[in-house]
């Protein structure tokens, strides 16, 4: 066991952090928020400059050979920092995909443009009445001479307004809960019958409803095997929870730091608030409950790539429901020791409130997570 | 970084689970497998038994008789330890006060003691707090005046644990009464139980049980070759010994048993007609308890393995206060379930009328024996000092308040 990061993933830390430094302030991070993609297309190539964008990828893909660790490392910094950008959708929803499941004229064609900046990724797999059930897939995909024809509606398709292509599943046989039957093809946003409509959502990130109506995709678009999709989608989901449950941590570092920093700013009867043990002990407490989020997404992190689907899906499913109740109770307790300016949308604290709470349902939430792991309780 | 355990580690994990599975007498599994705290002569007969295979000086140098393992590997015997489970070692002879005379003792101290306490021939008692002096421990009174070679100590101390039981206890008296700040009139004795003027009156706790004590002294004469650091200087100790390694104090694998034990009952018992582990309700407050118990496992090793790489700093890490506090409201918190799970059957007292009137019924004595833990565990956030006082520490240590 061995909780130290190598030199080079500090050097890595250090770059990151030191972006960010320079170009994520709170305020400059607002104008960012203005523009049409509603992120920063100039950091996206930021990004790409300094190989955050092929960070997980294999180098004959003009990636760099990182793994989990790096990627919650960049994820941790970037929850600090409340980046915009379509990270989590492109490099570890789609890229993910890809790594496991894409053939390899795919990996060729998209890794190294996703590396470059060049093309953005979405998973559109979740649709409007399957909640958090994964095999709730009822889009369909039909075959159709030497390719598939597609119908149906992704819905909340984190960054997929931003997205070039999309990882979208759909039914090529079986019923609506069939473990068996779902198949993942890459979809050209651009293409004929594939309507977006975007928006944003309570973290002030990007969404997308997706419309599919008769959308012609070539077989060579098919990811992974025909029918055998959910095991990759499985995978997906797990690197986006481990992933995000740092970026959770990161963004509960920066609540826990701006609650401490104003309870030793803000005076009231004459003291500082922080000189009043109820607020001491709270802030105690929003401490130990970050530090149990914080090995809960080690955890994660460290199952991503375990080999054992059972075993790496019920830990994750146990950080994923340690960091959400984590995330929870500290973004709740750093408004509450704000009072009222904790309430202000021009205050930071509430924007990180908010990605906590975004972060809590993608994937699936606690209630989800911890419903499962009873089920197997013997 | 790597959250695997390596496989030297595992290979120590198996070799210390097949250790406890042959040597661990069956008559003490036995009873502590029914939720049965050891009783005096199982808790000795054990640690003889570790102490054999070299095993019981946990944390000591191995010139003194340690096992020299690593941090982790130490967590790994002890989680192995609480969950067979077995007698844990003696916290006041392993991480007190053994800990204190390797750092503090003279050679005299270490030879006559070191030993005996490693093999448990000798039973330490721990005197600290007083009836005055409870989290605020600097302002005991208990005094020890100086008369050539001795001190004549007088005073009350109280919480005692095992003080009947004790052949040594280690005191903090004060000795200068007049000094600028309070910590600065404090000295660490050792004194042997067996001293004229020592009077130990039980106290009963709400499980029942005699654990703790008041213990008075009366002019008792302790020679001041028994003077352990310099006179005045017993805070030094006294926090060497609060902060010393304190990662153990999650007792994980306590809890672990615990949530164990509590499911094997529950598939004995019925709710609503079917096996209670089948109750959606009761499997998501496990799951939930799994959970937690996950989260403080890793915290755990980051901790201990932060103290491996920062070996012999002696500064405690205050993320052990997280451990404290977060591993005893685990700890209640897997009493209270095991408790639960035996519904009626866990009010009745096992004492002499049941056991004379029953054949042997081990639901009945496991029942009763896990309502004995969730009431004695109450304590444990009390102890070594409360949860509110660990988190003032993290208040002060970490967040700079």
């Amino acid at each position: 066991m061995d909780f130290d990061l190598s030199d080079e993933q500090r050097l890595l830390q250090d770059t990151i952090t030191r972006l960010l430094g320079d170009r994520y302030a709170f305020e400059q991070r607002k104008g960012y928020l203005q523009a049409p993609e509603g992120f920063s297309p100039a950091l996206w190539s930021q990004y790409a400059e300094l190989g955050l964008l092929g960070l997980p990828f294999a180098e004959e893909y003009g990636g760099f050979g990182g793994g989990a660790q790096e990627i919650m490392l960049v994820m941790q910094a970037f929850g600090r920092a409340l980046i915009l950008e379509p990270y989590l959708a492109t490099v570890v929803l789609g890229g993910t995909a890809l790594r496991v499941a894409g053939s390899d004229a795919q990996r060729t064609e998209i890794l190294p443009a996703i590396a470059e900046g060049r093309m953005k990724l979405a998973f559109a797999h979740s649709e409007r009445q399957a909640r958090y059930d994964l095999t709730d897939v009822v889009t369909t995909a039909k075959r159709n001479g030497g390719g598939w024809v597609l119908d149906g509606a992704k819905s909340v398709v984190v960054h997929g307004d931003a997205a070039d292509r999309l990882v979208l599943s759909a039914r090529t046989s079986g019923d609506r809960y069939d473990s068996a039957g779902i198949t993942l093809f890459l979809v050209d946003t651009t293409a004929s019958g594939v309507a977006r409509r975007g928006y944003a959502t309570r973290d002030e990130q990007r969404a997308a409803d997706v419309a599919l109506s008769n959308v012609t995709v070539a077989d060579a678009d098919v990811l992974g095997e025909v029918g055998a999709g959910l095991p990759i989608v499985r995978r997906v989901v797990e690197a986006g929870i481990a992933a995000t449950a740092a970026e959770a941590v990161g963004a509960m570092e920066a609540m826990h730091a701006m609650t401490l920093e104003y309870s030793k700013t803000r005076e009231q009867f004459g003291k500082p608030i922080g000189s009043y043990q109820v607020v001491q002990h709270r802030l105690a407490d929003m401490f130990m409950t970050m530090e149990q989020g914080r090995s809960m997404a080690m955890l994660a992190t460290m199952m991503v790539d375990h080999p054992e689907a059972a075993e790496r899906a019920r830990k994750i499913a146990m950080a994923k429901v340690g960091v959400g109740q984590a995330g929870r109770y500290v973004s709740q307790s750093a408004i509450q020791m704000h009072g009222g300016i904790g309430m202000t949308e021009e205050y930071a604290v509430g924007h990180y409130f908010r990605r906590c709470m975004a972060i809590e349902r993608l994937f699936g939430d606690p209630a989800h997570y911890l419903d499962k792991l009873a089920e197997d309780v013997a | 970084m790597d959250l695997r355990f390596t496989p030297e580690e595992t290979t120590f994990r198996e070799e210390v689970r097949a250790f406890i599975r042959d040597n661990l007498p069956t008559d003490i599994r036995d009873r502590m497998r029914l939720g049965h705290g050891p009783r005096k002569e199982d808790t000795v007969r054990w640690q003889r038994i570790l102490n054999h295979k070299g095993w019981a000086g946990l944390s000591w140098p191995t010139e003194w008789g340690g096992p020299g393992w690593t941090a982790i590997q130490k967590m790994i015997f002890l989680e192995e330890n609480q969950v067979a489970p077995a007698p844990e070692l003696s916290s006041f002879n392993i991480t007190m006060i053994g800990p204190v005379l390797i750092q503090f003792g003279t050679d005299e101290q270490k030879r006559r003691f070191l030993p005996r306490a490693a093999n448990l021939d000798d039973w330490w008692c721990q005197g600290f707090s007083e009836p005055g002096a409870g989290s605020d421990l600097a302002s005991l009174k208990t005094s020890a005046k100086r008369d050539g070679d001795t001190y004549v100590v007088n005073g009350q101390k109280i919480w005692t644990s095992t003080a009947h039981h004790a052949d040594w206890c280690f005191l903090l008296v004060r000795t200068n009464p007049n000094a600028a700040k309070r910590q600065e009139g404090i000295s660490f004795l050792l004194v042997d139980m067996k001293t004229p003027g020592i009077t130990v009156r039980p106290i009963i706790s709400i499980d029942g049980s005699h654990h703790l004590n008041e213990v008075f002294f009366d002019d008792v004469k302790v020679p001041v070759s028994m003077r352990v650091f310099e006179e005045n200087k017993g805070w030094d100790v006294a926090k060497f010994l609060l902060g010393n390694e304190r990662t153990g104090i999650a007792r994980l694998g306590k809890s672990k048993e615990r949530v164990k034990a509590a499911k094997a009952m529950a598939h004995e018992v019925n709710a609503n007609g079917r096996p209670l582990i089948q109750d959606a309700a009761f499997r998501q407050r496990v799951a939930q308890l799994e959970i937690d118990m996950q989260a403080l496992e890793i915290t755990q090793y980051r901790v201990v393995s932060a103290y491996d790489k920062a070996k012999g700093s002696g500064r405690p890490d205050p993320l052990s206060s997280v451990l404290k506090v977060k591993g005893t409201e685990l700890l209640q918190a897997t009493t209270e379930l095991a408790m639960d799970v035996a519904g009626p059957l866990s009010m009745p007292v096992w004492a002499e009328e049941l056991e004379a009137m029953n054949e042997p019924d081990d639901m009945l004595e496991a029942a009763s024996a896990s309502t004995g833990s969730y009431l004695f565990l109450r304590a444990a956030s009390i102890y070594g000092g409360t949860n509110e006082i660990q988190k003032n520490i993290l208040t002060k240590a970490v967040l700079g308040l």
